[in-house]
């Protein structure tokens, strides 16, 4: 087992397959009316390297039964995502029985999860949920990483003005209540997936910026940057080549708790209405569906079920950072 | 120390200064104006209304001027206490953001009171033996009820003690006058989401204390465990849980957004979110400013209570 994994064990073909799985599934999501009839096979690829994934976090997390627990949940979550169009599950947009209760079976077909107020059913729009709450969640963390880890490796390593600058604005960014952000933010662009991207950084940039800003100030003075400098190196390089990668653990920590950050936070816009649009499912929008009409014990399970799962995936999140701090302070 | 107090509330005036004018920028857009126009005359009659009937509505409204001299009017009305009013309601913004925020300070007041007693104690218990039994079950549970989004937990407790259970109405939002009973369920939802944040810092601080030399010592020289932990261990492990516990003030003002919404209790962060949407400026203007304000003092209070109890930290 271990011998046919070593290959893959090397940073580079990590990322590889990563971007194997994670391309696919950010282009069907995103552009996938543009698909046209290829659609269909795009997630395909994306199949066996989530597989490959999560052997790989498994075998190599085998110390911390937390980390362990976490990525299962969330890899369980990345695998519906990426085999959901290939399950046998009934269109989630089309209404069928109108509050059909779980168990029941109307027109031939069994309501595993009920269905919901306009007769969708329960199943397949929570298994459909979770493609767009992970997609955009990674994808608005990710920028928002990138923007944050640029500006706090600036302010850290060139100080000075820049340092003076960048911290004033994060500060008053910092300032405003995250929510009053994010509300204003998405009621000024409009409610969508790219604008959720842009709220997210917003938000978060200025927080990453610290963390980074803090690790960047502590290793400045470490000999390999000077010996950088001394070569004659670009201080660009310096920062992205030398400074980036010895921070990374408690970049990679901070990601993961994040990740759960975001994708409760984008599970409450679109509950407020700031968010993802119908007809779609989402998990968000479902509970904002339901809010109104579920609140009666026998159809509660329309907003249950939606509740449950993510709060499933932010628990994985979490359970992730947890582990992965354990490990990183045991080393 | 009062020098540090004073400068980071000129910096808290600075950055209230520069938010609000970041705020009428981005509200003085067309966008924004006509979001107004439509949720007051409705849709239909904005699309209906020529060039000059739009312009004279924004006269009336006195939405035309530009926007430095509508700041300028608004900041000398703050001056003297007058904070507008507001579009939506037509009433003054002071007294709305006024009552909201008693209603808020109602519902964090039992969060509060329920929440710092149950994280400190579970905090304590797990922390005084670390990987102990008690540790690993208040640890988990703390990890996990932290976990679950405010919005999973409300609908997890209204789905048990309203619809299942039927204890407590699954509405707060007090329509026919004051009732405590439709308080419980916003109030659990807090509760249960924040207390497993404090008992985690609790636990972390008390069972650092608890591997120092001085406790080591204590209970080498013979003294009562119940003693060591009363008199030697808390008074140092209680300082990072009081500082963070402050910090809640600010979450609970405006990041409980959705908790509010859900259950319709009229609170200041349905106030922010209702005032948002609806292009509300002065509202926002007044709500952001307390948010921002009380975002800062929390703050200031909890790091000069850190540097007050903790003796080891001075400033010069």
């Amino acid at each position: 087992m271990a011998g046919f994994l070593a290959p893959f064990r090397q940073p580079r073909r990590i990322v590889g397959v990563m971007l194997l799985m994670w391309v696919p599934l950010t282009l069907y999501v995103m552009f996938g009316d543009g698909l046209g009839g290829a659609r269909f096979y795009v997630l395909m690829p994306a199949i066996p390297a989530t597989l490959l994934l999560y052997v790989l976090a498994i075998t190599s997390w085998r110390e911390s039964p937390v980390a362990l627990i976490g990525a299962t949940l969330v890899f369980f979550w990345l695998l519906v995502a990426v085999l959901v169009p290939y399950l046998p599950l009934v269109d989630p947009n089309k209404p069928m029985a109108p509050f059909a209760v779980i168990g029941a079976v109307r027109n031939d077909h069994l309501f595993v999860l009920g269905a919901d107020f306009k007769g969708r059913d329960m199943l397949a729009r929570t298994l459909w949920g979770c493609q767009r709450v992970l997609v955009w969640g990674v994808s608005a963390t990710m920028v928002a990483y990138v923007v944050g880890c640029l500006l706090g490796l600036i302010a850290g390593y060139l100080s000075g003005w820049w340092d003076q600058g960048i911290s004033f604005v994060s500060n008053v960014l910092l300032s405003f209540p995250v929510m009053v952000l994010f509300i204003l933010i998405l009621n000024y662009l409009g409610p969508s997936g790219f604008n959720i991207v842009i709220a997210v950084t917003f938000a978060s940039a200025p927080a990453i910026m610290r963390i980074v800003r803090g690790i960047t100030l502590d290793m400045k003075s470490r000999d390999y940057i000077y010996a950088a400098q001394t070569r004659g190196e670009h201080p660009l390089r310096i920062m992205v080549f030398e400074l980036l990668p010895n921070a990374r653990g408690p970049i990679i920590v901070d990601a993961c708790l994040r990740l759960g950050y975001t994708t409760v936070a984008i599970t409450t816009l679109t509950f407020l209405g700031l968010g993802l649009q119908p007809p779609d499912p989402d998990w968000g929008l479902m509970i904002k569906e339901s809010a109104k009409v579920a609140m009666l014990f026998k159809f509660s399970y329309m907003l249950l079920a939606p509740a449950l799962c993510v709060s499933s995936l932010v628990l994985g999140f979490n359970l992730m950072a947890d582990g992965l701090r354990e490990m990183s302070l045991r080393d | 120390m009062l020098k540090l107090i004073a400068s980071r509330l000129l910096q808290m005036l600075l950055i209230m200064v520069v938010v609000s004018l970041l705020l009428f920028l981005i509200f003085d857009s067309d966008k924004f104006k006509k979001q107004i126009a439509v949720a007051e005359l409705g849709g239909f009659a904005v699309s209906a209304l020529s060039e000059q009937d739009y312009e004279a509505w924004l006269e009336k409204k006195g939405l035309n001027v530009a926007f430095y001299e509508r700041y300028a009017k608004w900041a000398s009305g703050v001056a003297h206490g007058n904070l507008g009013r507001s579009f939506e309601k037509n009433e003054p913004v002071l007294s709305l953001v006024a009552e909201r925020l008693t209603n808020t300070g109602i519902l964090a007041f039992w969060v509060f009171a329920l929440m710092i007693p149950l994280s400190l104690g579970l905090g304590i218990v797990a922390g005084m033996k670390e990987g102990s039994k008690r540790d690993r079950v208040v640890s988990f549970v703390a990890v996990f009820t932290t976990s679950l989004p405010e919005i999973a937990t409300a609908i997890i407790v209204t789905v048990v003690f309203a619809l299942g259970l039927r204890w407590v109405p699954a509405n707060s939002s007090m329509v026919n006058g004051w009732d405590w009973r439709q308080l419980v369920l916003p109030v659990m939802t807090l509760v249960l989401y924040d207390f497993g944040y404090v008992a985690r810092m609790t636990r972390a601080s008390m069972a650092e204390v608890m591997t120092s030399q001085y406790i080591r010592t204590a209970v080498l020289k013979g003294l009562p465990y119940r003693r060591v932990i009363m008199r030697h261990a808390l008074r140092n492990a209680l300082i990072a849980p009081f500082t963070i516990i402050v910090l809640q003030l600010n979450w609970l003002l405006s990041g409980v957004v959705v908790v509010e919404v859900f259950f319709q209790y009229a609170g200041f962060g349905k106030l922010l979110l209702d005032a948002a949407l609806f292009g509300d400026v002065y509202v926002i203007q007044a709500a952001t400013l307390v948010a921002v304000c009380v975002a800062v003092v929390s703050q200031i209070i909890s790091d000069v209570g850190y540097t007050l109890l903790n003796p080891r930290i001075r400033f010069g």
